[in-house]
């Protein structure tokens, strides 16, 4: 899939977070940083992971040893990160910007949104906007209608809010030069429980900003992703929110939807959207012909991000 | 000491568009030399992907050898007999006859492709004249009649020697038709087709020592055929659950035991292998028996389950004996000892740091074969940068061969090759970090009696043969 792997090295050993890191001065960040490199790694691992059971051949059968190697991978790194306790705080994230973003029928859903910050002090992972590139990995009826569907669906967005910049992790992929670790950022938020909310309200706050400015930003950081609207803003008490996590509910982690969708009915996760898009009937197709103007720049994006 | 004895480079399917250099005959030793040196296909660049060889296998004598590819071509090779003329050319294996197996289907209800790569080759025992093979893509498994012509009926009387329909007012006499010799020709024809009997991609196909039935496997379930009757098939194996979201293990090879026709080994995506005796009840869902090597803890990480997935398992010849090859090792199990394998043999240990991004580039996905010599003294298994190993177990002493042009050098005798695994690198070695990944020798396969080899390397087949007589 990827023609060459990096030569980013993957330590296995574990490295024990840092226990109450509550001072995040400059002087400790490295250290800090350091320690947390485990889980850093782990949540690379899990990006890649889930990449590579939604990234497949459009038009062959994917490889069912390969997939369900990869979902007991995931799985793997979802049970050890629910002893940990960080699995608890992302789901805790999706699941409360899910719940305030309720009404979203006629939105399409933007993509499977990971959010997560990393949070050096607590050595901790939440999630945060993260790109997928996305054609479903499972049979579509409609090659076209699954091409158009991967094109809106499979969007990068990203949320980096220039007010409170976070380290955004790109996994190890390899597949595009660009596509460079950061450094574990700063953050200048002490508070951890508002820390989810807060940074992916500022985050998302970005979203309503203009993309150009957005993509700039984002490029600056280094970042290949930049922001791609491609849902209509609706009224919520939180818009921006809304948006985020709209339809991503933590069914998203749930590998179940990842080989049910492969042989069987799938459910209506976020994940399975993508099939239901293009194959299984009652879906929200009306709101795809919203997003048809920016099929041209997704198609590009989708290159760059495929690594054509 | 190998020496190599013949590389046959797989010509141009119809669809490739390489310069005219590439069609060479590849029979005449000496000029092959020069043609290989300095040909376009030195570095593979050309070669088209339908030329892939997928699988390669002797019949059970050792005359014929087979290669299937990911284009849906068979390519049989022959030995040549002794002949007192020329006592070099004696065990060439030269092309016997070609044809197309299996073509690319287009599945409607699904909307995907059926992709025409032949999967597996497997011979049946020779019990005639003819040569039957059974060859399988993703979906169906096909059995082929090969057989030679040298003569053909002439003079008939209702047509004529082109087969145009003779006038009757001009036939003014009887003639008997007479069998003439004409040139050989090698036919190979499709006697048999099972198809609809697979959901899951096929892996694996296997001749039962009864000769009358064989086993194909897809990823969940094991299906018993008869030779002769395709429009039904047995299915002895069914892991699939009730609901597709439990599913966390597949099927990943399967093989009849060599003279028990009951007994049928499976291997798992786990790393276990299950016995099953069909005679105990009609679904083998339970096995007789259960080979798993406990995971050892301090080598414990997130790509262990990946790494102990089994790519290949075969019974030695003996049938006392099961081997499995999983992504670094190749173990050897006494069928009567489930706990753990009798030998363990390193294959590519110096990968173990590097599974992170064997992960992210997919090789740590890639299914090596592994093969017994006759006598299952000898066990050879492939690697990465065209490289291929051979463990000795009586001696225990393993070698490192590489299938490259730059050796290719007829009757040119195999220089070992090291890894060189950390420190000084000393000359001839190669370095992990310069191992050429997408060189991966996946198929090979090994003579039923003489130590003759044949290693599929992308479009390329060698085949070595040992110099000590």
């Amino acid at each position: 899939m990827f023609p060459k792997g990096t030569k980013r090295k993957f330590s296995d050993s574990r490295e024990e977070p840092v226990a109450g890191g509550e001072d995040v001065n400059q002087s400790s960040l490295a250290a800090v940083r350091m320690l947390s490199s485990y889980s850093l790694q782990r949540q690379s691992l899990l990006d890649m992971s889930l990449i590579k059971l939604q990234l497949c051949h459009m038009l062959v059968e994917p490889n069912l040893c390969r997939s369900v190697l990869i979902a007991n991978t995931v799985r793997q790194i979802q049970e050890e990160m629910t002893q940990d306790g960080t699995w608890q705080i992302m789901t805790q994230a999706l699941s409360a910007a899910n719940a305030a973003a309720q009404c979203s029928a006629d939105r399409l859903v933007a993509t499977e949104v990971l959010c997560r910050q990393t949070e050096a002090a607590q050595g901790e992972q939440v999630p945060k906007p993260f790109p997928v590139v996305g054609s479903e990995g499972c049979p579509a009826k409609e090659v076209l209608e699954e091409e158009a569907a991967a094109a809106e669906v499979g969007m990068t967005m990203s949320t980096v809010s220039p007010q409170a910049p976070t380290s955004y992790l790109p996994g190890t992929f390899g597949m595009d030069p660009c596509w460079e670790e950061e450094e574990t950022g700063e953050d200048d938020d002490d508070e951890e429980e508002e820390e989810d909310s807060e940074e992916c309200g500022s985050g998302s706050e970005g979203e309503e900003r203009e993309r150009d400015s957005l993509v700039e930003d984002t490029r600056t950081a280094e970042q290949v992703f930049g922001t791609f609207e491609i849902k209509n803003p609706a009224p919520s008490p939180d818009p921006a929110l809304e948006e985020l996590f709209s339809d991503v509910d933590a069914s998203y982690y749930d590998l179940d939807t990842v080989l049910t969708g492969m042989q069987s009915v799938p459910k209506m996760g976020p994940y399975d959207l993508l099939e239901s898009l293009s194959s299984h009937g009652p879906s929200p197709l009306s709101s795809s012909t919203s997003c048809r103007s920016d099929l041209n720049e997704l198609d590009h994006i989708m290159e760059i991000i495929v690594g054509s | 000491a190998l020496e190599l004895l013949k590389t046959h480079i797989c010509k141009p399917s119809r669809w490739s568009c390489g310069p005219p250099a590439a069609e060479g005959n590849v029979q005449d030793e000496e000029s092959d030399t020069r043609k290989i040196n300095n040909s376009f296909l030195r570095d593979h660049n050309y070669a088209t992907e339908a030329d892939i060889i997928s699988t390669v296998e002797f019949n059970p004598s050792g005359e014929l050898l087979a290669t299937g590819d990911k284009g849906g071509r068979v390519v049989v090779f022959q030995r040549e007999q002794e002949t007192k003329s020329e006592p070099q050319r004696r065990g060439e294996y030269n092309v016997y006859s070609t044809f197309q197996s299996h073509d690319p289907e287009f599945d409607y209800l699904k909307s995907l492709e059926i992709e025409e790569k032949i999967n597996k080759i497997r011979w049946l025992p020779q019990q005639n004249a003819a040569y039957f093979l059974l060859s399988t893509n993703d979906k169906t498994v096909k059995l082929w009649k090969i057989s030679e012509r040298d003569r053909r009926p002439e003079g008939y009387n209702l047509k004529d020697e082109d087969g145009r329909i003779r006038d009757p007012s001009t036939i003014t006499s009887l003639r008997v038709p007479v069998l003439q010799n004409t040139d050989l020709m090698v036919e190979a024809t499709a006697r048999r087709v099972f198809s609809n009997a697979h959901t899951y991609h096929i892996n694996s196909i296997s001749v039962n020592s009864d000769l009358q039935t064989y086993i194909s496997t897809d990823d969940l379930r094991v299906n018993l055929w008869n030779l002769e009757i395709t429009d039904q098939s047995f299915n002895i194996v069914d892991i699939k659950p009730c609901n597709m979201e439990d599913l966390t293990e597949v099927i990943t090879a399967a093989e009849f035991h060599p003279q028990q026709c009951n007994t049928l080994a499976y291997s798992s995506s786990r790393g276990s292998v299950r016995l099953c005796d069909m005679r105990k009840q009609a679904l083998c869902d339970t096995h007789c028996k259960f080979f798993e090597e406990p995971e050892d803890p301090s080598t414990r990480s997130f790509f262990s389950e990946i790494i102990s997935s089994i790519s290949d398992i075969k019974f030695s010849h003996s049938g006392r004996f099961l081997m499995t090859r999983d992504y670094l090792t190749v173990k050897v199990w006494d069928l009567n000892m489930e706990t753990r394998p009798v030998q363990t043999y390193q294959v590519h240990d110096y990968l173990r740091g590097k599974l992170c991004s064997l992960y992210e580039n997919d090789c740590i996905f890639d299914k090596f074969e592994c093969v017994w010599n006759g006598s299952d003294s000898v066990i050879m298994t492939g690697s990465y940068n065209n490289f291929f190993r051979m463990f000795d177990r009586n001696t225990k002493k393993d070698v490192t061969l590489e299938a490259s042009r730059e050796n290719s050098k007829p009757r040119a005798i195999l220089k070992p090759r090291k890894v060189c695994v950390g420190g000084k690198r000393r000359k001839d070695e190669v370095t992990v970090d310069s191992l050429d990944f997408s060189k991966k020798i996946l198929h090979s396969a090994w003579h039923p009696q003489e130590n003759i080899i044949a290693v599929a390397a992308s479009n390329n087949l060698y085949i070595f043969q040992d110099k000590v007589t």
